[in-house]
C-alpha cells in the first residue's frame, strides 16, 4: 500500500527518474556503482546498467531502454518512457504509465467512477468510485473542482461528461503532472458530500442538508507540484484508523539544512520519523508516515494527506546542528480567516485545534525533561502547521553535545523519539476525546 | 683617484634609491587598506541625518537562542520610512560586526522598508540576506522576530508586516520560516515575548 511522488529530471531533452527512488518504498533495494557500471538489486531481482548505454541486464536477460542510462553521484536514472516496461520486468506484474499525465500505476489499482444526475428536487450529481477517495475540493463561481493527488482515479472513457440537468450540465476529467482533476460545471453554488466510506461523492446545491457524516473539507486551492510523477500501487488514505501522522520534513529535491558536510537534514528527519513511528506503534498508537522515502512533497500535499487521515495528532520532524536539545513548536495563532459553511479557511485551519496542539506539546515537553533533555516550547509560523485540522506539533531536534554526528546515531534517535512518543501516549485520552 | 663629481653623483643616486623604496612601501600599505575596505561586507551606513533618539532593538543571540531587548541611541531622521530603514540598518550593523551575536551571510542588507497605510510595513531584504541565511526553524525565527519586533516596537501604527526578498514574495527565509503571509503585530509580539524568555 503506497502512494508517493517522485522528482522527474530533464536530461538531454528527455524525462528521467531514479530507479532506486521508485522501488525503495515497495521493498528492499540496494545499489552499487563501480566505475560506469551500476548494479541494482530489488528483493531477489538483480539488474545491471552501464552509464551512457541503453542496453541493460534485468533478471539475466537483455533489456533495451529508450535512452541511455545515466549515473549521477551514484544515483541511477532511467528514461521515464521505459519505466513501465522496466518495472514490469523487475516486479513481474502489470505496470501502467500515462506519460503525458506523469502517472504510474503499479499493479491493477486504477479507481474507476460513474457519474449520474438523480431527478430529485433539487437535482444531485452522484459519483460512485470503486474505492474510497479523498480529493482536495475547491469552488469558484460555476465550478467545483476535485483534485485527486493520492488516488489512482482514471478517466471514465471520455474527458467530457454531459448530464440531462440544467443545474449541473457537465463535468470534465483531466490528468496532468501526477494529478487527476474532475471539474463539475454548475449554474449555481454546489457542495460536495461524502458517503459510503468515501466511495460516493454527491454534488448538490447547499439547500439540500448535508449528511451528518459529511466531513468538512478545507477550501484550499490545490497547488500542483511542478515536477512530480504520481506513482501508486494502492491508495486508501484514511482507510486505516491512524492515531498519529509523522512527517519527515524536507525530502527529495529539498535537502533542508546542511547539518554537516555529508549530513542533510532530510535524511536525519526521515530516520527520526521512522524511529518515532516505531516508538508510537509500540505504545499501541497506529502511525502513518507522510513520506517513507526520499521524495519531494509540498506543504499542501503534506497537509492534505494529514487531514485526510483523520488522526488525533500530527508531528512534523526537523533537525538542526545549532543549539542543543529539542524545540517543540506549535502554530502561531492567526486571526481566523473566512470560513464558508463546511469549507474552512486553509491558512487558519489549525486555529480551532490550537488547544489540542498545546496539550500534545506539553505532554512531549514533560517527557523530554524527564529524560534530562533540554526543551523549549515556542509558537512559530511554520508550514504546514497552520493547515492541519488536528493537534499539530513540530519538533526540531538538535544534538545534546557539540557532536553533530549524534543526530544520526540510533541511540540518540531512540532517546528523543522514545520521549516524544511517551509524551503523546500520556495525553492520548485528551487528544482522542478532542477528536470526537 | 676617483673624481669628485663621480662621488657626488653616486651619493645622489643612493639617496634617490632609498627615497623611492620608502615611497613604494608606503603606497603598498595604502593599497592593502583600500582593498580591505573594498571587501568589507558590512552595510554602508549613511551619515546621521537627525538628532539621536533612544530606541529598543531586539537583538538575536544565537548562543542563548533568545532575543534581547537592548536600548540604544541612534540618529534618526524625521520621516517614518527613513526612521524604519535606519532602525534596521542599526540592527544589521550589530549582526555584521566582528563580535556578532547572530551571524548573517556576507552582503546581507535590507534594501528598503515601505510603510503602506493603513499600518502595513513591508521589509524588502536583498537576495544575499536570504540565500546566505543559515537554515533552521529557530535561527530563522530569531532573525525575523528581531527585524519585525524592532520595527513594530519603534514605529507606531504598524499593525501588519510583510517580508519580501529582492522585491518578490518568497515561501520561506531559508527553508523553514513561512514568509508567504502577513505577520500581524500580535504575532510578532508573541514571537518576541517567547523568544525573550528561556522556556
Amino acid at each position: 500500500m503506497a502512494n508517493y511522488s517522485l522528482p522527474v529530471a530533464q536530461r538531454n531533452g528527455a524525462d528521467y527518474v531514479g530507479l532506486l527512488e521508485i522501488l525503495e518504498p515497495l521493498g528492499t533495494v540496494s545499489a552499487k556503482a563501480s566505475g560506469s557500471r551500476w548494479k541494482f538489486r530489488y528483493e531477489n531481482t538483480e539488474c545491471e546498467f552501464t552509464a551512457g548505454k541503453s542496453q541493460a541486464r534485468v533478471r539475466g536477460s537483455d533489456f533495451d531502454l529508450s535512452g541511455n542510462f545515466l549515473l549521477e553521484n551514484g544515483r541511477g536514472l532511467v528514461p521515464l518512457a521505459s519505466s513501465n516496461l522496466l518495472l514490469s520486468r523487475i516486479l513481474g506484474g502489470p505496470v501502467t504509465l500515462d506519460i503525458s499525465a506523469r502517472r504510474l500505476f503499479i499493479g491493477n489499482v486504477a479507481v474507476h467512477f460513474t457519474a449520474q444526475v438523480t431527478k430529485t428536487d433539487p437535482e444531485k450529481l452522484v459519483i460512485n468510485f470503486t474505492a474510497p477517495v479523498n480529493p482536495s475540493i475547491a469552488t469558484e463561481p460555476g465550478k467545483l473542482r476535485m483534485v485527486f493527488s493520492h488516488e489512482p482515479v482514471v478517466s471514465p472513457g471520455a474527458q467530457s461528461l454531459t448530464f440531462d440537468s440544467k443545474k449541473i450540465p457537465s463535468a470534465t476529467f483531466q490528468e496532468n503532472n501526477g494529478l487527476a482533476e474532475l471539474t463539475i460545471a454548475s449554474t449555481g453554488p454546489v457542495m460536495a458530500n461524502f458517503s459510503n466510506d468515501g466511495r460516493t461523492i454527491t454534488i448538490a446545491p447547499p439547500s439540500s442538508s448535508p449528511s451528518a457524516q459529511a466531513p468538512q473539507i478545507p477550501a484550499q486551492s490545490p497547488n500542483p507540484p511542478s515536477t512530480l510523477l504520481g506513482s501508486t500501487n494502492s491508495v486508501v488514505p484514511g482507510a486505516r484508523h491512524y492515531f498519529a501522522v509523522v512527517d519527515a520534513s524536507h525530502g527529495g529535491d529539498e535537502r533542508g539544512a546542511a547539518l554537516s558536510t555529508n549530513l542533510a537534514e532530510k535524511d536525519v528527519t526521515l530516520a527520526l520519523a521512522r524511529h518515532l513511528r516505531q516508538e508510537l506503534e509500540t505504545r499501541g498508537l497506529p502511525t502513518l508516515l507522510v513520506r517513507d522515502a526520499d521524495t519531494t512533497l509540498t506543504p499542501d500535499q503534506r497537509a492534505g494527506m494529514t487531514n485526510a487521515a483523520g488522526a488525533a495528532v500530527y508531528i512534523c520532524v526537523h533537525a538542526t546542528s545549532q543549539g542543543t536539545g529539542v524545540r517543540v513548536y506549535t502554530a502561531l495563532s492567526r486571526s481566523t480567516g473566512q470560513n464558508r459553511g463546511p469549507f474552512i479557511d486553509w491558512d487558519t485551519a489549525q486555529n480551532a485545534f490550537l488547544d489540542n496542539s498545546q496539550t500534545a506539546a506539553n505532554g512531549m515537553a514533560a517527557e523530554l525533561r524527564l529524560k534530562q533533555i533540554f526543551v523549549r516550547s515556542l509558537a512559530v509560523p511554520l508550514r504546514p502547521l497552520n493547515n492541519i485540522m488536528t493537534a499539530a506539533i513540530a519538533i526540531e531536534v538538535a544534538p545534546n553535545s557539540s557532536d553533530v554526528a549524534q543526530l544520526n546515531s540510533d541511540a540518540y534517535q531512540d532517546l528523543i523519539t522514545g520521549a516524544v512518543a511517551a509524551g503523546i501516549a500520556d495525553v492520548r485520552g485528551k487528544l482522542q476525546a478532542a477528536l470526537k | 683617484m676617483i673624481p669628485r663629481h663621480l662621488t657626488i653623483g653616486v651619493a645622489v643616486m643612493v639617496v634617490l634609491a632609498l627615497a623611492m623604496s620608502f615611497y613604494v612601501s608606503m603606497m603598498r600599505g595604502h593599497v592593502d587598506r583600500n582593498e580591505a575596505v573594498a571587501t568589507s561586507t558590512q552595510p554602508v551606513s549613511p551619515p546621521p541625518t537627525g538628532p539621536s533618539e533612544q530606541v529598543t532593538l531586539y537583538v538575536a543571540d544565537d548562543e542563548a537562542g533568545a532575543l534581547h531587548a537592548e536600548t540604544a541611541r541612534i540618529p534618526l531622521p524625521s520621516g517614518r520610512q527613513e526612521r524604519a530603514e535606519e532602525l534596521l540598518r542599526a540592527l544589521l550593523n550589530i549582526y555584521m560586526g566582528k563580535s556578532s551575536p547572530h551571524v548573517l551571510g556576507p552582503g546581507s542588507e535590507v534594501r528598503n522598508v515601505y510603510l503602506v497605510d493603513p499600518g502595513l510595513a513591508v521589509v524588502d531584504l536583498n537576495a544575499a540576506f536570504a540565500d546566505g541565511h543559515r537554515s533552521g526553524v529557530l535561527v530563522e525565527q530569531l532573525t525575523i522576530a528581531s527585524l519585525l519586533g524592532t520595527l513594530s516596537s519603534n514605529i507606531p501604527g504598524v499593525t501588519h508586516l510583510k517580508v519580501l526578498v529582492d522585491g518578490k514574495e518568497r515561501d520561506t527565509l531559508a527553508g523553514h520560516l513561512d514568509l508567504s503571509g502577513l505577520f500581524e503585530d500580535a504575532e510578532v509580539g508573541q514571537m518576541t515575548a517567547e523568544l525573550g524568555t528561556m522556556r
